[in-house]
């Protein structure tokens, strides 16, 4: 580079990067960023009182109000996740999918937004295939959007069921919160790193809680400038394993793959979490995986199995969280402000 | 045609070295008389402009606009794209050939100039390289160029068959126009919408790497090279990284005629400005990173760019109102460009006000060969600009003349506004107020 392009940049003012105007809406849950450690707390204690409460009066809290799951994407987890956390608050749901609405029919996410909100919606769970989408539905209708997934950006409330799961692993009890909670933790996330929304958010969130993550792949799948303020690289499995105490396993994005040269078979010889892997360098680390898994390829029937693995603990973490989730949607407006 | 006055105002005509207190008369659609201000001999009986205290310019010329017609008028039209510019300051503008259909015959490189487009300022067609802008079989440039197109391009699609762009290249020289490539090696940007970067990894979008652009620029300097014939001029459009400019600026040193243009929201935006997905800040080549952009500026401030560029892309809200992934890209520019560059090149980093000038009026026309454009000499066409050059102001994208407001620059401050465009003797332009 010329030395002068250097001399331009310290010494010259250039227009400022304005400052995000998201959420619109106080429910709204877009990025894991939206939400602060104090904010974090309470919807990680609001999940536990909401999970042990009487159900008879938990059916109360949303009764009758309307929430729309609008999904681009083919879904099982998530989507009945937060149908039967929205339906356990008493809330009335409706599902709308790409396959059967006028999404088929070339209708545009702005105006299927709008119609669900001219027929009562009060708030939308987005799933939908374009990172950036939950924004735009967003900012159109101005209602509390939650982020089910958007393309390869974010998934914020599978981000705060992971950091359940680890908190009831790692620190048991603990639900507020700090910067220092997760100080002395490493976290890998392994795998397909480039067209993982789950990565994205998690390596959004478990820094801000004091936790080390190191990313895990190969370079096709984990670009170098995936690195960031907590976040490592780490390519050598074995490495990043013996300084784990929480690894997170990710599914290879076949769909998203498209032009990628990437050999299935080296890939589970350097990448998958076998018995004997998992037994040699981590015998005490968690186990994760957001689903869905590909059993004997990203990690073995063994290990999904195993007594390390917690991946139906998270799915039904997620159901908690996703109720918490889904109050502060239908409520943060009344309480006046940002949760 | 009655003549017309313009009294009091401070002509700046940096081709014809003028800075300084000056009458102009105009008449027949030409520049026909400079004097000292109260000198002019012909000025009893004519209509006049009261340009006290403002700046005298030659109209600005942008060389990279797309208006749209044929075809996607609910995007823009001659008529409103050319009332845009005039709005701008623009007298010229050359438009690309990307309508529908392509522009690449010479029927319609004439219907575009046609009066019954009703323009406000002068349109240059730029025709299609190839049939279709397909990027196979080349137009005829020699019928082209008689139907008035001034230079050849297959813009947004760019030449990516080295044979066919030597071809391209060598049968532009021969009839005399210029060659402008959209830099692009579209095999590295499918299905990307941004910059690659940590923005864009970020963002969880699929990015258009540097080298995609700076390795045609490179590839067809390389042509240029092998060609060995003097009258062949390459263009890059719209530069966007500091890899295609170094290419520039070697290629200079080695004596080619190899130019460049760099559109303001290249010099000023990066791609942090796409925030969570503003579709009006996607645009190809994209916003790219800080260091790209200072590069920019650099080649700017100490010469090597040849002309700034609006690249003026209209498309309609509703396109604009999608996922980011599925936006169409490009953004306005006609309106602003004048306030950003002076706002920014002059007032902020201090390039002199005759140099902003040159590279929006006189360079470009020089680099298209737009004769008797971009100065205001006797003789001249009667294109000019007179603008308040201290005056600040906010842009405000729903007061735009165009058809479409895809503006990252809603809201920002301007500076130098726009009072009077006159194109060819005729007022295209006056501001309210």
């Amino acid at each position: 580079m010329n030395p002068a392009a250097t001399s331009v940049r310290r010494q010259l003012q250039t227009p400022p990067v304005p400052a995000s105007q998201f959420p619109f809406n106080p429910g709204s849950l877009l990025s894991i960023m939206d939400l602060g450690l104090a904010a974090l707390s309470r919807l990680l204690s609001r999940a536990t009182a909401l999970e042990s409460m009487d159900p008879l009066l938990r059916d109360r809290l949303l009764a009758k109000r309307r929430v729309a799951l609008l999904f681009y994407e083919s879904s099982t987890r998530t989507r009945t996740s937060f149908e039967l956390a929205a339906k356990g608050l008493g809330a009335d749901t409706t599902l709308v999918s790409s396959l059967s609405s006028s999404i088929e029919k070339g209708e545009s996410l702005k105006d299927t937004g709008l119609t669900l909100r001219a027929l009562g919606a009060e708030a939308i769970i987005l799933r939908h295939a374009s990172s950036g989408a939950a924004w735009l539905l967003e900012s159109e209708t101005r209602l509390p959007v939650l982020n089910a997934g958007d393309g390869m950006h974010e998934h914020p409330t599978q981000a705060l069921l992971d950091l359940r799961t680890i908190l009831a692993h790692l620190r048991p009890g603990i639900e507020a919160i700090d910067a220092e909670t997760l100080a002395g933790v490493t976290v890998s996330i392994v795998g397909d790193i480039l067209h993982s929304r789950v990565a994205r958010s998690n390596m959004l969130l478990l820094p801000r809680l004091g936790a080390r993550v190191l990313l895990c792949g190969p370079k096709e799948l984990l670009p170098e400038l995936a690195a960031g303020p907590g976040v490592i690289i780490e390519r050598d499995f074995e490495q990043a394993l013996r300084q784990s105490q929480a690894v997170m396993m990710l599914r290879i994005q076949a769909e998203r793959l498209a032009g990628t040269q990437l050999d299935l078979d080296e890939y589970k010889a350097s990448y998958q979490l076998t018995g004997q892997r998992l037994a040699a360098h981590a015998p005490l680390a968690v186990v994760l995986h957001p689903g869905p898994i590909i059993r004997g390829l990203e990690l073995t029937a063994g290990v999904a199995d195993g007594p390390q693995s917690a991946i139906l603990e998270q799915v039904k973490n997620g159901v908690a969280i996703r109720m918490a989730v889904v109050e502060r949607a239908l409520t943060a407006a009344e309480q006046g402000g940002r949760a | 045609m009655t003549a017309l006055v313009i009294r009091g105002g401070h002509l700046l005509d940096p081709a014809a070295g003028v800075d300084g207190l000056k009458d102009l008369l105009l008449k027949d659609g030409r520049v026909v008389e400079i004097a000292a201000p109260g000198k002019l001999k012909l000025a009893n009986g004519s209509e006049a402009i009261d340009a006290t205290g403002l700046t005298v310019a030659p109209g600005l010329v942008d060389i990279h606009v797309h208006l749209r017609e044929p075809g996607q008028g609910y995007k823009e039209t001659i008529a409103t794209g050319t009332a845009a510019a005039a709005a701008g300051g623009f007298t010229a503008v050359a438009a690309m050939p990307n309508t529908s259909p392509v522009n690449d015959s010479p029927e319609i490189t004439r219907w575009m100039q046609a009066p019954e487009r009703g323009a406000s300022v002068r349109v240059f067609p730029i025709a299609a390289a190839t049939r279709g802008s397909k990027g196979e079989a080349l137009n005829d440039f020699a019928a082209l160029k008689s139907a008035g197109a001034v230079a050849v391009s297959d813009d947004g699609r760019p030449i990516l068959k080295d044979s066919i762009m030597r071809e391209t290249l060598a049968a532009a020289a021969r009839v005399g126009l210029s060659v402008i490539q959209h830099a692009e090696d579209t095999r590295l940007t499918e299905g990307a919408s941004m910059n690659l970067g940590p923005m864009s990894f970020k963002l969880g979008l699929r990015g258009m790497p540097p080298e995609a652009e700076s390795a045609i620029v490179e590839r067809d300097i390389r042509l240029v090279t092998e060609l060995r014939d003097t009258r062949t001029h390459l263009h890059v459009a719209h530069t966007s990284t500091a890899a295609a400019l170094a290419a520039v600026r070697q290629a200079r040193r080695n004596g080619l005629r190899v130019t460049c243009e760099v559109a303001p929201h290249h010099f000023l935006l990066t791609d942090e400005h796409v925030g969570f997905y503003n579709t009006n800040a996607k645009m190809c080549p994209p916003l790219r990173s800080a260091a790209d952009r200072d590069a920019m500026i650099e080649a700017i401030l100490d010469g090597v760019v040849d002309a700034i560029a609006t690249d003026h892309a209209p498309h309609a809200i509703h396109e604009k109102e999608v996922e980011f992934e599925r936006a169409p890209n490009g953004i306005t520019g006609l309106e602003t460009a004048l306030g950003l560059c002076l706002r920014w090149l002059h007032k902020e980093w201090k390039l002199p006000m005759g140099r902003v000038l040159s590279l929006l009026s006189a360079q470009p026309a020089a680099l298209l060969g737009l004769k008797g454009r971009g100065t205001l000499a006797v003789g001249s066409f009667a294109d000019v600009v007179i603008f308040d050059p201290g005056a600040e102001w906010t842009y405000r994208a729903r007061e735009t003349r165009s058809k479409s407001r895809n503006t990252p620059f809603d809201g920002w401050t301007m500076q130098g506004k726009v009072r009077w465009t006159i194109s060819e003797g005729r007022v295209a332009y006056t501001a309210e107020g």
